[in-house]
């Protein structure tokens, strides 16, 4: 059983750092398209970043505030149960408000968007290059990175943050809902204990912390999809193993992150 | 020497899958407004060689000159340019499932072309007006049959009015009605607008029908490249058996197939 546990850690760990370099290449092509685009080079295309947004910020957005606003009410219970005996209970708004803000609220709405939309850039891009659509754009002369890729990407930066704001202040309401219902902290009380705990370091770890994730996501997914050759089995194959290496590589990312802000103070 | 530069012009070409020699040193020239058929059977490498010609494939070996441009060293500028002079249709039509017939014609144009969207519009109907498809235009590929998607997909590579076209199988899992339907197709098209026209197919009627010369592959390399009035006259044994319908008795498992279908027969 253990064994089995190793061989798997080593196994995934094996072949992700086969997939590193590809990778890697990907985000370098990636940012250069970017670059050039920036220079005016070469076309940002807007409108498909645009839709691409429409996917993976705004129909995440009622699942990712939902999960948010649990899980604030979760973490209301868990540390008032823990801090009711020493009689600090003062102190479960800042701590759900800094928890949610700092680490719950990127994590989460990370993770949901990997399975949401990570898996379907995956599908579909995998999709695309088994029934050669991929080949006839190079064909046609359009670069897939700067046609498909950048646009997924771009859409999942600017919306993963955005996201994580929205996550933030549901989560803390979360927390508060609890706090009014069961342990007779008022509304002003709580908020001004947030508040006051809070400060904009917190906010803007989390907000970094999305930025990366988004990264890693749009990354996984347009290699896990583009890098598929085959038919349906391997489509799928592609999804499921998008999801898996995004997930892992983000609470990986998050160490790391938080590891940076602890350091720096 | 011929003093004009061959439209195409592929030399020592060699490429190796996992040790498996798929194109064995395989040279070729097509000439301006030619029609070469590319003619093999299942894994003689004939669609490889189609796709180290577009550029789809590194080879190990060899060069490919189109228009004088060598494809594997050529900058993206050079490249790029060169991709507008090329069409391709694939096999299955390769469409983007997303978009509609028109889109799909029109998004080359989108990218290429300064022309607003409803001259775009226009110059789509146009195209698909020759391949019969002009009722089509808003559907989805996944609406077509695969006969309407290879129309579609000539189309669209029909769309920058490239100089050469590369059709990969066009009569491929057609009945041989609509296959016969798109070989008069391709070569109206030809007498229209002078494309150099490279045609791979495994369908010896086809072939035979549209092509200026057979190009017959086998094991990775050319048996024979010439008029199709001199290859139905070849007597190399390996070529009349395909020319003949005779299954290879090279390998086993043709052998033992064969005996199979014998033994049901009894």
């Amino acid at each position: 059983m253990l064994s089995a546990a190793a061989r798997f850690v080593g196994q995934s760990a094996l072949s992700m750092l086969g997939d590193t370099g590809a990778i890697w290449r990907l985000a370098v092509a990636a940012t250069g398209r970017f670059g050039r685009g920036l220079a005016r080079r070469e076309r940002i295309r807007v409108r498909a970043t645009i839709d691409q947004i429409v996917r993976a910020g705004y129909s995440s957005l009622p699942l990712v505030m939902l999960i948010c606003f649990l899980v604030g009410m979760i973490m209301a219970l868990q540390s008032a149960y823990q801090l009711r005996d020493l009689g600090a209970i003062d102190l479960v708004p800042s701590l759900v408000a800094i928890s949610i803000t700092r680490e719950l609220a990127p994590l989460l709405a990370a993770i949901i968007v990997a399975g949401r939309f990570g898996s379907a850039i995956a599908a579909e891009l995998a999709t695309m290059k088994v029934s050669q659509e991929i080949d006839a754009l190079t064909v046609m002369g359009i670069d897939p990175v700067s046609f498909l890729v950048l646009p997924r990407i771009g859409a999942l930066v600017l919306s993963l943050p955005c996201l994580t704001i929205f996550a933030d202040v549901v989560g803390i309401v979360g927390g508060w809902s609890i706090s009014v219902a069961a342990m007779g902290i008022g509304t002003h009380r709580y908020m001004s204990l947030a508040f006051d705990a809070l400060v904009l370091q917190d906010i803007f770890t989390g907000l970094v912390k999305a930025v990366v994730f988004a990264g890693i996501i749009g990354l996984v997914g347009c290699h896990q999809g583009l890098q598929t050759t085959g038919g349906a089995e391997e489509v799928g194959r592609s999804t499921t193993a998008s999801v898996v290496r995004s997930i892992v590589l983000i609470v990986g990312a998050d160490l790391f992150v938080t590891a940076l802000f602890y350091v720096r103070g | 020497m011929n003093a004009v530069i061959p439209t195409i012009e592929v030399k020592g070409l060699r490429k190796s899958y996992d040790g498996h020699r798929v194109l064995n040193g395989v040279d070729l020239a097509v000439s301006k407004g030619e029609t070469l058929v590319i003619l093999g059977g299942s894994g003689s490498g004939k669609s490889t060689l189609m796709r180290c010609m577009v550029g789809l494939e590194c080879p190990d070996d060899g060069t490919v000159r189109i228009d004088g441009v060598d494809v594997f060293a050529a900058d993206t500028n050079a490249l790029a340019k060169l991709r507008r002079k090329m069409g391709m249709a694939f096999q299955a039509g390769a469409l983007f499932g997303s978009m509609t017939v028109a889109e799909n014609v029109e998004l080359p144009l989108a990218e290429f072309t300064k022309l607003p969207p409803s001259t775009r519009r226009i110059v789509a109907r146009i195209k698909l007006g020759m391949v019969g498809l002009e009722d089509a235009m808003d559907k989805l590929p996944s609406e077509l049959s695969g006969g309407m998607r290879k129309r579609a997909a000539l189309a669209r590579a029909l769309a920058l009015d490239p100089e050469i076209l590369f059709f990969d199988e066009p009569s491929a899992g057609l009945d041989p009605v609509t296959a016969a339907g798109l070989d008069e197709l391709l070569l109206k098209l030809k007498d229209a607008f002078h494309v150099t026209l490279v045609v791979v197919t495994h369908e010896m009627k086809s072939a035979f029908a549209i092509a200026d010369r057979l190009a017959l592959m086998h094991d990775g390399r050319f048996l024979i490249v010439d008029t199709p009035d001199v290859v139905r006259e070849c007597d190399n044994p390996v070529v009349r058996r395909f020319l003949d319908r005779k299954p290879s008795e090279s390998t086993d498992g043709a052998a033992k197939f064969r005996k199979f279908i014998d033994d049901l027969e009894v």
